[in-house]
Formats: structure tokens, C-alpha cells, sequence
């Protein structure tokens, strides 16, 4: 049986024809608010205020819409999603509509009773993020104190609700000698599947790469205790790796190829190819206050900037790779060479690429890591005057 | 009378449940076989995860039930078709084996 990664789920079909139908999950970042600052979030540096949010009725109308559009599965994302007051409401229609409902949550602001009626009104899965097993270091990554002791209470709720419970750990050089512990924590939780995520450099990982990246050596070593744990824990916990690609040979299919399997909509209601893709100049985005969800995903400038391979250059445009990793990540092509329709540096055919790996392995191996930069309205911009 | 820990049906299974043919395999409630019809094809939908099942494995996750054993459901496929039960029972344990690591089934 074949798992439909975004980036298979059209295999046996052009490019070109695989685009004119649904992806198959949209990100719904609910809001940009979150108790948590750490120092590695995926949100932009520049953070949506709440009274620009979509409103319920708004959010309500995407989830109709994703459903006709043949959407299969809604991450309900932030931020922290559980900020939102109107969560319930919004599951309760996403559910309806026969989504697959995904609730990516910190696990610090939700309470027993509101978990019990997210399930009553059909939500279908809890990912918990933690920072790590030691409650110093968490409070540390995290700025927010006392939230492993929530979390460890949360994921025992979603447990004792006969829900599935994923862990997702990111990954980092504060935190990666820890691994072996994190693995323990999800067994002990009850976790069914435990995220390993290196951290991907982006946003405010990127401005905190220098105090984040691990060794190549370090990285090396958690593929092995990775290895090691899913025999040993076959048929108890379901892992998913994901590696850092500033050691990697190729570039990964970033979001299994750009406009082909997942879509992402802002707190404000714009519809984003990736996270990130704020930061490639050029695109427009659509909002959904202004368009049909239908009409952006197939039709959008920002998603067919970059859809399928005609816009590559070399040495992208030959490679017998491009329909396979799709020339890696646009946002990183963008911070990194100035070009987003450049090869991915993390490829090693990009001529950036050494210069790429050569970062890594020189602030890796600095002694005393400069300190975070914190995840918080207006902190990107202080840090930078 | 002895105290006995009460066995919750809702924690994870911390061992690894070894699929045989007494087996009762059934899908849990997070676990949805669903027919996508835009694409004209049956999907699992499970936690971030979308499986698209081979026509076989769809034939025998229609029948995971929680009552019927494993053996019944290879019984019934090696009568729908026309192939020796114990070929059939050997790829279905095999099949099942797989879908209850990936956490798609309980048994």
C-alpha cells in the first residue's frame, strides 16, 4: 500500500493535469497569536495582528470550500489555534464537510472541557508540539514557563479520549542530545506517531540559524538512534524524520512541489503556496475575502509562478530530478541566492552549495551560540536596529 | 478479589499487536476508508497521513469489522476469488501485519 506523500499523489499523472485538481491538505493558520515565543516558528517575522483575522464566518466558508474543492485534510494550525474562542465552530463545519480534521496545537491553553467538545463535534487528530523533556531547557526554547506539565496533562486527555496523539519535536542544537528522551516521552504519552523534525531554516529559524544548527556529526547521529528506535518500536510508535538540508546531497521536494499538494491561508485570509512564500518578491497573493478558493489554487499568479517545471533554469531545467524534488524550496533559492527560480543551495549541483554547507559547519561548531531572538510582535524588526 | 488494574481500550497499544488468524482487525475511529470519487479512488485517510489502498487491500479493509476474524475475511476472498485459502490467509496476515504497524488497523 502506497502512502500519498503531496509530492506522489499524482504520480502517473502530467504535471500540468495533477494542478488542475485539489491538493490535498490546506494549512489553516488561524491566527498568529501564541503564548510561546520560540525562537525557530515557521510564522514571519512580520506577525498578523488579531483584529485583522479572518472571522468565523470567513474560516467557516474556507473549510466549505476546501471540502468541494476535494481537500482531504485541514491542519488547524497558528500560532496557537486554540487561542481562537471560535475553534469549536470552525471544526464543527470542517468536519461536516467530511475534512479530515487536524488540530497542531502547543498543548498550553487548552482545556479538558474544550477537548471534550472538539471531539464531540468530530476532530480527528492532536498533534502536540513539545520543545523538549528537560523542563529547564523547554522554558528556555519555549520563553513560557511550566508547559511541559501542561502538555504531559494534554496529551494524557487526549488519550484517555480514545484520540490519536502525534508528538512533533523539533529539533535543534539545544536540544538534539536529548533525542533518545523525546522518543521515551512519546511512548510514554501514548503518542501513535512522533514527528523528528530538524528544524527548517526559515523565517525566524532563519534569523536564529547561528544559535540553532546542530553539527553534521550530531545529525548523522540522530538518523542512527532514529534507525534504531522504529525497529525497536515497530507496531508501537510511527516515526517521521525529517532531515536538515543544509547537510543534504539533494534538495527536498518542498511542499512536494510547488501548487501541487498543499495550500497555506494566513490568519488575513491569503492563500500561500508555503509558509514562507511571503518572502519571494513578485507573487500576489489572493485573499479569500476577495476569491473563490478554487479559482486561487488553479488560477492564483503566486501559485503558478512556480507550479511543475517550465520555469526552471539550469541546472535545474535538465535534471532528470526536477519532476522529483521539483528544485527544492523557492523561499530558500530566494534568501540564499537572491533568485528564486535559482536551484535550491542545498543541492549539490547548486553553485551555491558550498558556501551553503560551509555556514552550516561554521556556526555549528561555534562554542557559544549567540542568543535567541525571540518569536514576538516587533522582535525581528529590534533586532536588526 | 484481586485488584486489577483496569486495561483502558483506548491507550495505544505499547506492544506490537502480532496479526494472526484468530484475529479480529478493525479500524479505529480515526482511521477512514473513504472513496474519493474526484479521483476515482478509495483512500485511508489517517493523522497527516492519505494511503491509497491496492484493490485487494480495499476489499479486505471493507470487511475489518472488529467481528470478523482474519480468517473469515481470507475465507471470503478465496471464495469471491476462486484462489486456496491458505495462499490467500498468508497475504492477508501480510497485509494486515503491515496496516497495524503503519497503525491503520487494530486487532
Amino acid at each position: 500500500m502506497n502512502e500519498i506523500a503531496p509530492l506522489e499523489q499524482f504520480s502517473e499523472a502530467p504535471v500540468v493535469a495533477a494542478c488542475a485538481r485539489a491538493p490535498v491538505g490546506l494549512l489553516a493558520e488561524l491566527t498568529h497569536r501564541c503564548p510561546l515565543q520560540c525562537p525557530y516558528c515557521s510564522n514571519p517575522l512580520e506577525l498578523e495582528r488579531v483584529n485583522t483575522e479572518l472571522t468565523t464566518a470567513e474560516w467557516q466558508d474556507v473549510m466549505r470550500q476546501a471540502a468541494a474543492l476535494g481537500i482531504l485534510q485541514i491542519h488547524l494550525s497558528g500560532g496557537e489555534p486554540t487561542v481562537r474562542k471560535d475553534l469549536e465552530d470552525i471544526v464543527e463545519v470542517a468536519s461536516n464537510a467530511g475534512l479530515y480534521t487536524n488540530l497542531i496545537t502547543a498543548g498550553v491553553t487548552l482545556t479538558r472541557e474544550r477537548l471534550v467538545r472538539l471531539k464531540e463535534l468530530g476532530l480527528d487528530h492532536v498533534q502536540l508540539s513539545i520543545q523538549d523533556v528537560d523542563e529547564v531547557n523547554a522554558e528556555k526554547i519555549s520563553a513560557y514557563k511550566g508547559g511541559l506539565a501542561k502538555k504531559r496533562e494534554l496529551a494524557h486527555w487526549v488519550r484517555e479520549l480514545g484520540m490519536p496523539l502525534t508528538v512533533n519535536a523539533p529539533i535543534h542544537r539545544h536540544n538534539i542530545e536529548n533525542l533518545p528522551n523525546i522518543i521515551n516521552f512519546a511512548v510514554e504519552m501514548g503518542a501513535g506517531r512522533l514527528e523528528v523534525a530538524h528544524i527548517q531554516y526559515y523565517a525566524w529559524a532563519l534569523k536564529n540559524r547561528a544559535a540553532l544548527m546542530p553539527t553534521r556529526a550530531q545529525v548523522l547521529k540522530t538518523a542512527e538512534i532514529v534507525e534504531e528506535a522504529k525497529e525497536r518500536l515497530k507496531g508501537i510508535l510511527v516515526f517521521d524524520f525529517v532531515v536538515p538540508d543544509y547537510y543534504a546531497k539533494t534538495p527536498k521536494p518542498c511542499m512536494g512541489g510547488w501548487g501541487r499538494g498543499i495550500m497555506n491561508v494566513t490568519p488575513q485570509g491569503r492563500v500561500l503556496p508555503c509558509h514562507a512564500a511571503e518572502t519571494v518578491p513578485g507573487l500576489e497573493f489572493d485573499n479569500v475575502k476577495d476569491k473563490p478558493l478554487a479559482d486561487i489554487w488553479l488560477n492564483g499568479q503566486a501559485f503558478q509562478k512556480y507550479r511543475g517545471t517550465s520555469w526552471m533554469k539550469e541546472p535545474c531545467r535538465s535534471c532528470p530530478r526536477a519532476e522529483i524534488d521539483f528544485g527544492g524550496c523557492r523561499c530558500q533559492a530566494m534568501a540564499f541566492t537572491g533568485d528564486a527560480a535559482n536551484t535550491d543551495p542545498a543541492c549539490k549541483f547548486s553553485p551555491f552549495h558550498a558556501a551553503f554547507v560551509a555556514i552550516a559547519e561554521d556556526e555549528s561548531s561555534q562554542a557559544a551560540p549567540p542568543p535567541f531572538v525571540y518569536r514576538r510582535m516587533g522582535a525581528a524588526k529590534a533586532a536588526a536596529e | 478479589m484481586e485488584n486489577v488494574e483496569p486495561v483502558m481500550a483506548t491507550e495505544a497499544p505499547r506492544t506490537r499487536t502480532i496479526i494472526a488468524s484468530a484475529s479480529k482487525p478493525a479500524l479505529p475511529p480515526h482511521i477512514k476508508l473513504r472513496h474519493d470519487a474526484g479521483r476515482g479512488r478509495w483512500l485511508i485517510l489517517a493523522p497527516e497521513r492519505v494511503f491509497e489502498p491496492d484493490p485487494v487491500a480495499v476489499e479486505i479493509l471493507k470487511r475489518c469489522d472488529g467481528a470478523m476474524t482474519v480468517e473469515d475475511i481470507a475465507s471470503l476472498l478465496a471464495k469471491d476469488y476462486n484462489a486456496p485459502l491458505q495462499e490467500i490467509l498468508a497475504d492477508t496476515i501480510s497485509m494486515l501485519q503491515e496496516l497495524s504497524d503503519k497503525g491503520v488497523i487494530r486487532a
